[in-house]
């Protein structure tokens, strides 16, 4: 029997697969071994929500080639819906596994909802266009989120925009989203295991759909639209299934916040405009496009802040100069020429030059 | 009726604000095709060296607000030189990190200088306020200069741009920056000086946004930034007279919905408005419709 070589992209894929798992592996022994701080213990759940946010942001910007800064939006739909699945069925459905997974599918739903719904206008503008678009949708969801009270009583379900008191409830009725206070009491069912299993998963679809017909149809109308369209590929179709798909993901990494903390509130930190450009961010540092950069741009840029802990107040001073060195010295011309000069492949080669001189 | 009047008034004030920082946005996008992100943080340096040197130690207002021009006019130039000249044929998304880059470090800056606490800022304006019909509506000092300072900006630079030479050599550039510097127009000088003027003009935003909103953090630029971005988009980013449009519809927007419809939801008000603008018209309000080539 023969085996059949692997194809480079294959190959490629595997090793992807292999760090995340290797990662895991790592990190678990040392967790045994208890040379983990709780800072990094801490920081294990949030990192696998950002590596997802990456990856399924690189869909868009990357493979798609369409620029969303919107993407927190699609995080935080998922984040609510899931938390108020989650804390309505505390009572009806007492397995937490069953009910982390059914709230996993309610959050990946409510993204691709979203997605989709916003997708359709969203998708007919251009560029920067595009981009100010997905910005907006973004702060809309948010500030709506805000002003969304919800209460439960034997009457059934209550909402209003105005505040708590406005529900007009029965006595011994319980308020589950408490406008700018949001979910409160959400099961802590996240866990560092489970992140994994989903960034697995997420992988497993970004690759899939990238090596398809799919993906390769989306590939071409991102190089070529006109071109796509003439040799008969569905432009709207494809872009709109890629925007989805990366929603729908984004609302699974929402689920994976939301029950990692006690609380949920949509605040400009967590669900603004500055987290859908963080996420922008790794996906540009670890290469557009490229699924295991985003991957290991997600983890550094999120540790790299912790690591630099010691320098204090200036840390995030030092994140911005790492930030502007690291755009300069990949994009520039006079960084390109020095990296092609003093890397790894360069240093061999002149080694050998030198040699068969 | 007359409480009508005095939102639209104060959201023309505001709208003003929004305008001379959208300036600043869609000239650098016009001649350098990128989005400056660190735009709106200009605003807050701005801010800061006023307070510096009106509060701290003691100059007159005027004095301090042409200390500020001038501090963030080469402030924009310094950005331009070390951040954003290097990528100049780089790809959009790497310009836009960088532009996030300058944008967190000017703001940590100020975090380390001044520290998180909320400065309360001094207007700069000591003119009285006019009551019209019995005191009913009250504009203040601030709202009349902010309004006067934004017509008198926007008639200069319309007329600099139309008039002068380096203000035509921005147009070519805008237009083709290839055939400019074959015309021989010196590229990389034209967009130094828009980005002094951009910067310029932020500095003058950001006194007047901290006369009139005397909060002053180092986070104060980041939301009037954005929401001039939009403002420029909306008016059809590139177009000046668009920017124009744009700021003071979206100021106008904001606090009519703020005093109409809810307090909270006023910026989902202003992107809902700057969503179906777009998708009714997707070049913005005066932006121009460009065919694309096969």
């Amino acid at each position: 029997m023969k085996m059949k070589a692997l194809s480079k992209n294959t190959r490629s894929n595997l090793i992807t697969y292999g760090m995340v798992v290797t990662a895991y592996v790592v990190m678990e022994i040392l967790l045994k071994a208890g040379m983990v701080s709780s800072l990094l213990r801490g920081l294990l759940v949030p990192l696998c929500m950002y590596v997802i946010l990456a990856v399924s942001l690189n869909l868009v910007v990357g493979i798609s080639g369409e620029l969303s800064l919107g993407h927190a939006g699609f995080m935080c739909v998922g984040a609510f819906s899931s938390a108020l699945f989650s804390l309505c069925m505390k009572e009806a459905v007492p397995a937490g596994a069953l009910r982390f997974f059914l709230a996993i599918l309610i959050g990946a739903a409510a993204g691709a909802l979203f997605g989709f719904l916003i997708g359709v206008p969203v998708l007919r503008l251009r560029g920067d266009y595009l981009a100010i678009v997905t910005l907006a949708f973004g702060e809309i969801i948010k500030n709506v989120v805000n002003i969304i009270f919800l209460g439960r009583d034997v009457n059934g379900f209550h909402i209003s925009i105005e505040d708590a008191f406005s529900l007009n409830m029965e006595p011994g009725g319980e308020v589950l989203i408490n406008g700018p206070q949001g979910i409160t009491g959400t099961p802590q069912d996240s866990s560092f295991f489970i992140g994994i299993v989903l960034i697995l998963i997420t992988l497993f679809v970004v690759i899939n759909m990238v090596n398809s017909r799919t993906g390769r149809a989306i590939m071409a109308i991102r190089d070529n639209r006109i071109a796509a369209e003439s040799v008969g590929i569905n432009v709207t179709k494809y872009k709109l299934l890629a925007f989805t798909v990366s929603a729908s993901l984004a609302g699974v990494a929402g689920v994976l916040y939301a029950h990692n903390l006690s609380t949920l509130a949509a605040q400009p930190k967590n669900f603004g405009y500055n987290m859908s450009i963080m996420i922008l961010v790794f996906v540009v540092l670890g290469g557009i496009g490229n699924i295991r950069g985003s991957i290991i741009a997600a983890v550094v840029l999120t540790l790299l802040p912790e690591m630099l802990r010691s320098l204090n107040d200036y840390r995030m001073l030092m994140y911005a100069v790492v930030l502007i060195a690291t755009m300069i010295f990949t994009s520039s011309p006079g960084g390109q020429a020095f990296r092609e000069r003093y890397s790894l492949k360069a240093l061999i080669g002149r080694k050998n030059q030198e040699k068969e001189a | 009726m007359l409480e009508f009047i005095s939102y639209l008034v104060n959201g023309i004030s505001l709208g003003s604000v929004y305008a001379i920082i959208a300036l600043g946005y869609t000239m650098v996008y016009g001649i350098a095709k990128m989005l400056n992100f660190a735009h709106g943080d200009v605003i807050m340096v701005g801010g800061f060296v006023v307070f510096s040197t009106m509060s701290g130690m003691g100059l007159p207002p005027v004095i301090s607000v042409l200390i500020s021009i001038v501090v963030c006019t080469a402030l924009g130039m310094l950005i331009e030189r070390i951040a954003y000249k290097p990528l100049r044929k780089a790809s959009k998304l790497a310009v836009l990190i960088t532009a996030i880059g300058v944008s967190y470090f000017l703001q940590n800056v100020a975090l380390l200088i001044y520290g998180s606490n909320t400065k309360s800022f001094t207007s700069v304006v000591s003119i009285d306020p006019i009551s019209l019909a019995d005191g009913a509506v009250i504009i203040s000092g601030e709202t009349i200069v902010t309004i006067i300072a934004c017509i008198v900006i926007m008639a200069g630079l319309t007329s600099f741009i139309k008039y002068s030479k380096s203000g035509r050599a921005m147009l070519a550039v805008s237009e083709d920056s290839g055939a400019a510097q074959l015309m021989g127009v010196n590229v990389n000088a034209t967009i130094a000086l828009t980005f002094a003027i951009g910067s310029g003009l932020a500095a003058v935003a950001g006194v007047l946004l901290c006369s009139s909103y005397p909060a002053l953090t180092p986070y104060t630029g980041a939301m009037p930034g954005i929401k001039a971005f939009v403002a420029a988009v909306f008016g059809g980013i590139g177009s000046i007279p668009g920017a124009f449009v744009g700021g003071i519809l979206l100021g106008v927007i904001e606090i009519l919905g703020k005093a109409y419809i809810s307090a909270q939801l006023a910026d989902a008000i202003v992107f809902a408005v700057l969503v179906i603008v777009l998708l009714v018209k997707p070049t913005g309000l005066l932006g121009k419709q460009i065919q694309e080539k096969v």
